[in-house]
């Protein structure tokens, strides 16, 4: 068993790594024909850094869009890195010290999560409008999300895993001799549960990670006058020799 | 189709702004006149439906997503929050659950799922993604004609997913696949052959201007120029071809004419690029936009021209603003102590500023004004040097020549502002019951400041939004004559006779 998970595991991260890299790369790869970001925009760089910061970190457009989803997905999200971060107690030895300082925060983290995925379930079923617009994926996926919270939580409270042999496991895993699995059905649920997130991440609509980073309706800097952006397929472009195109490229 | 008028029921104003609920289909049947073969092929696209359409369609997809990372990323990043589903004034005018952004970009996305992504090939079903089919072109031909490129939905949805975008490579797509839309590219075909929408040969713009000239002396007492062709002049004004003849419009042509005048500045328009509009974008043809924006280079080269001054129009504006330097540029001809180009709107305010503009604000003493925000101006470009110097300079305009301006509720100006209901290619007779229903947000807002502070009458600085507010105001009890163009508030305040 302890082997087939670990394979599992590592199959599925070589997939998402390297699904997701090859998106990244392609996003990279795609010219930015024109200048196209959602105004006002900022006028620098440093500008646009602060609107991402603050789209990644608060998710102001969302806030601006809809309360209700606003407050769901911020919470699913903030747990979710919350319990991502101390997750790590698993894989440092030892463990790091502001790993430790919140590794008491896992419960209300994968809380967080729940409370979080529920809403954003209630509002899929309930409102019209989102209902109109979800297909079988999209209830899996919260369903999935769901399903590896839950098994978490199952963990902290109701069957208790053996810590220190799951520890063992991981600390093997990450140094790749994975050793003995703890023989626990909650717990194999929940990694296989993850094996399947980190499996379709790079074939889904989790592909928003990365690509919010790369969207020009974001991204882009509002210097269209002072600042040339030249499209590199233009068919204009072969006779602009001259042209400045040390301007930018996407941002 | 064609012969019957088209029998709706205007949408009632509820100041509450209930969301609507869903209602299936209640717009399904609109969609606008299909281009005949030869204006078709007049913009370089194939006549008629080509044989294998469905796999040049997919094909096409598939180069537009490779050009263009925009379009790549927003159709693999939506995740159906249902952020955008309330936005977008087409639907919140019909209920029509595919006017709502996502379900519209959906027509598209799940073309692309089933062709370029995984899931799709092997599990068409789980999400949602489908065969290219005939009802699949139809569906995209109805519903990529119900989106004016606004870009309010790319304001909230939390990765600036912009319907335009996909609405854009939509009709492009279909265009490749030979169904256009008769309204745009009848138009594109006349810009490219007589430089303007209106298809206004040389001879009879020069004869319009000239009555313009006496119209004016008439008025005033003084002798206002309106030149044409012009070689030498300071200032090259671009300008939409409705400012010529379309009422609104032409007052605030007269309005242009009456500052460049006072402030001693000379300008010139030229017949070659006598069109600021260009519906290129509209149909998402990169090469129809380029080919129709080089004419103003052509021309200010030919006219030795020192700054490209455009007039009140929004989407020609958006791509003055955001992609003339990349089409056309660069422009390192022309002076490099203006930028390229300006709004008539920038020009006006700098002079105003500097003590340039001799203003009697009693002049429209008879008027209580609002400002309707274009959305290419609000969400696709700027004024002046700040962000949301589009918003600010307008009103600052507005307000120095207007003693009683208001503005519309906060949620429905600036960034957020609602569309006409007439843009993105959509202002034509054969979509009026579209163009009613989607300027229900709008009228809304409209009727509530007129509610509350009297207003009579609706500043616009889009040609698009002046021909469709005389169009759908009486639909809603306003009278057509309330749009007044931002320059005729200017024009009628400027003390023309006055010493300088
Ligand atoms: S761009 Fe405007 S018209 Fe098109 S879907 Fe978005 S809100 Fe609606
Ligand atoms: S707001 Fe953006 S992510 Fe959410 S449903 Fe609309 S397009 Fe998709």
């Amino acid at each position: 068993m302890s082997v087939l998970i670990s394979g599992l595991l590592y199959a599925a991260i070589a997939v998402f790594l390297i699904g997701t890299g090859l998106k990244i790369a392609r996003y990279a790869r795609t010219p930015a024909p024109l200048k196209i970001p959602t105004m006002p925009a900022p006028l620098t760089r440093a500008g646009v850094a602060l609107r991402m910061l603050r789209e990644v970190v608060l998710f102001e457009s969302l806030f601006k869009a809809s309360r209700w989803t606003w407050l769901f997905g911020w919470l699913f999200h903030a747990g979710l890195l919350l319990a991502l971060l101390t997750h790590l107690r698993y894989f440092t030895e030892p463990v790091w010290w502001w790993v430790a300082l919140i590794a008491p925060l896992g419960p209300y983290a994968g809380m967080a999560m729940v409370i979080g995925l529920c809403g954003l379930l209630g509002r899929r079923l309930l409102v019209d409008r989102v209902r109109y617009i979800s297909a079988p994926s999209d209830f899996l996926m919260l369903l999935l999300l769901l399903g590896i919270a839950g098994s978490g939580l199952v963990m902290r409270y109701v069957a208790h895993t053996d810590i220190v042999a799951l520890k063992q496991f991981a600390l093997g895993l990450a140094a790749l001799a994975p050793a003995q699995l703890p023989g626990s059905v909650v717990l194999l649920a929940h990694l296989a549960l993850v094996a399947l997130l980190l499996l379709i991440f790079p074939f889904s609509k989790l592909l928003h990670a990365p690509g919010m980073f790369f969207s020009p309706s974001r991204n882009q800097v509002d210097n269209s006058r002072e600042v040339r952006h030249v499209n590199v397929w233009s068919p204009r472009s072969a006779l602009e020799k001259g042209a400045d195109r040390a301007g930018d490229n996407g941002s | 189709m064609a012969a019957k008028k088209p029998e709706f029921e205007t949408p009632v104003i509820d100041h509450d702004q209930l969301v609507p609920a869903l209602a299936r289909g209640a717009l399904q049947h609109s969609q606008p006149f299909v281009a005949k073969p030869e204006i078709q092929e007049g913009i370089g696209f194939p006549g008629e439906l080509v044989d294998n359409w469905q796999r040049v369609a997919v094909d096409k997809l598939g180069e537009l997503v490779g050009k263009s990372r925009g379009l790549q990323v927003y159709l693999d990043s939506c995740v159906k929050c249902g952020a955008c589903t309330d936005k977008c004034h087409y639907f919140l005018g019909t209920g029509d659950p595919n006017n709502m952004p996502v379900a519209r970009q959906d027509l598209l996305r799940k073309v692309y799922r089933r062709y370029y992504t995984l899931p799709g090939k092997y599990l068409p079903w789980l999400v949602g993604a489908q065969d290219m089919t005939e009802e699949v072109l139809d569906e995209w031909y109805r519903y990529f004609h119900q989106c004016s490129q606004c870009r309010r939905c790319s304001v909230y949805c939390p990765y600036g997913i912009d319907t335009a975008e996909v609405s854009m490579a939509a009709r492009e797509i279909m265009d490749t696949v030979g169904k256009g839309q008769k309204y745009c590219n009848e138009i594109i075909g006349k810009v490219h052959k007589l430089g303007n929408n209106l298809g206004l040969p040389e001879p009879a713009l020069a004869d319009t201007l000239e009555g313009l000239e006496e119209d004016v002396e008439e008025e005033t007492g003084v002798s206002v120029a309106f030149p044409l062709d012009v070689k030498g002049a300071d200032v090259l004004l671009v300008t939409p071809s409705a400012d010529f003849f379309a009422e609104p419009h032409i007052d605030g042509l007269i309005g242009y004419a009456k500052v460049f005048h006072q402030a001693g500045l000379s300008w010139t328009i030229s017949s070659h690029a006598s069109e600021a509009a260009n519906f290129g974008l509209f149909i998402g043809s990169y090469d129809n936009m380029q080919k129709v924006a080089l004419r103003i280079r052509e021309a200010a080269l030919e006219l030795g021209v020192k700054r490209i001054v455009f007039g009140e129009c929004g989407h020609a504006w958006r791509v003055a603003y955001s992609f003339l330097n990349t089409l056309a540029g660069p422009f390192d001809f022309l002076d490099p102590r203006y930028p390229v180009p300006q709004h008539i709107i920038e020009v006006t305010h700098d002079l105003m500023k500097r003590g340039a503009l001799t203003l009697d604000a009693e002049a429209n003493d008879d008027k209580r004004v609002t400002f309707h925000d274009s959305c290419n101006v609000a969400r696709a470009s700027r004024m002046g040097n700040h962000a949301g110097g589009q918003f600010s300079l307008p009103r600052e305009v507005i307000s120095s020549v207007c003693n009683h301006y208001y503005d519309m509720p906060a949620n429905t100006i600036g960034e957020a502002t609602f569309c006409c209901g007439g843009g993105g290619g959509l202002l034509t007779d054969d979509l009026v019951e579209l163009r009613v229903k989607g300027a229900m947000p709008r009228m809304q807002a409209f009727s509530e400041v007129t509610e509350r502070h009297g207003i009579t009458h609706l500043a616009a600085i889009c040609a698009i939004c002046k021909s469709q507010f005389s169009k759908v105001l009486p639909y809603y009890g306003f009278e057509m004559d309330q749009v007044v163009s931002v320059h005729q508030l200017v024009g009628d305040a400027l003390q023309l006779g006055s010493p300088e």
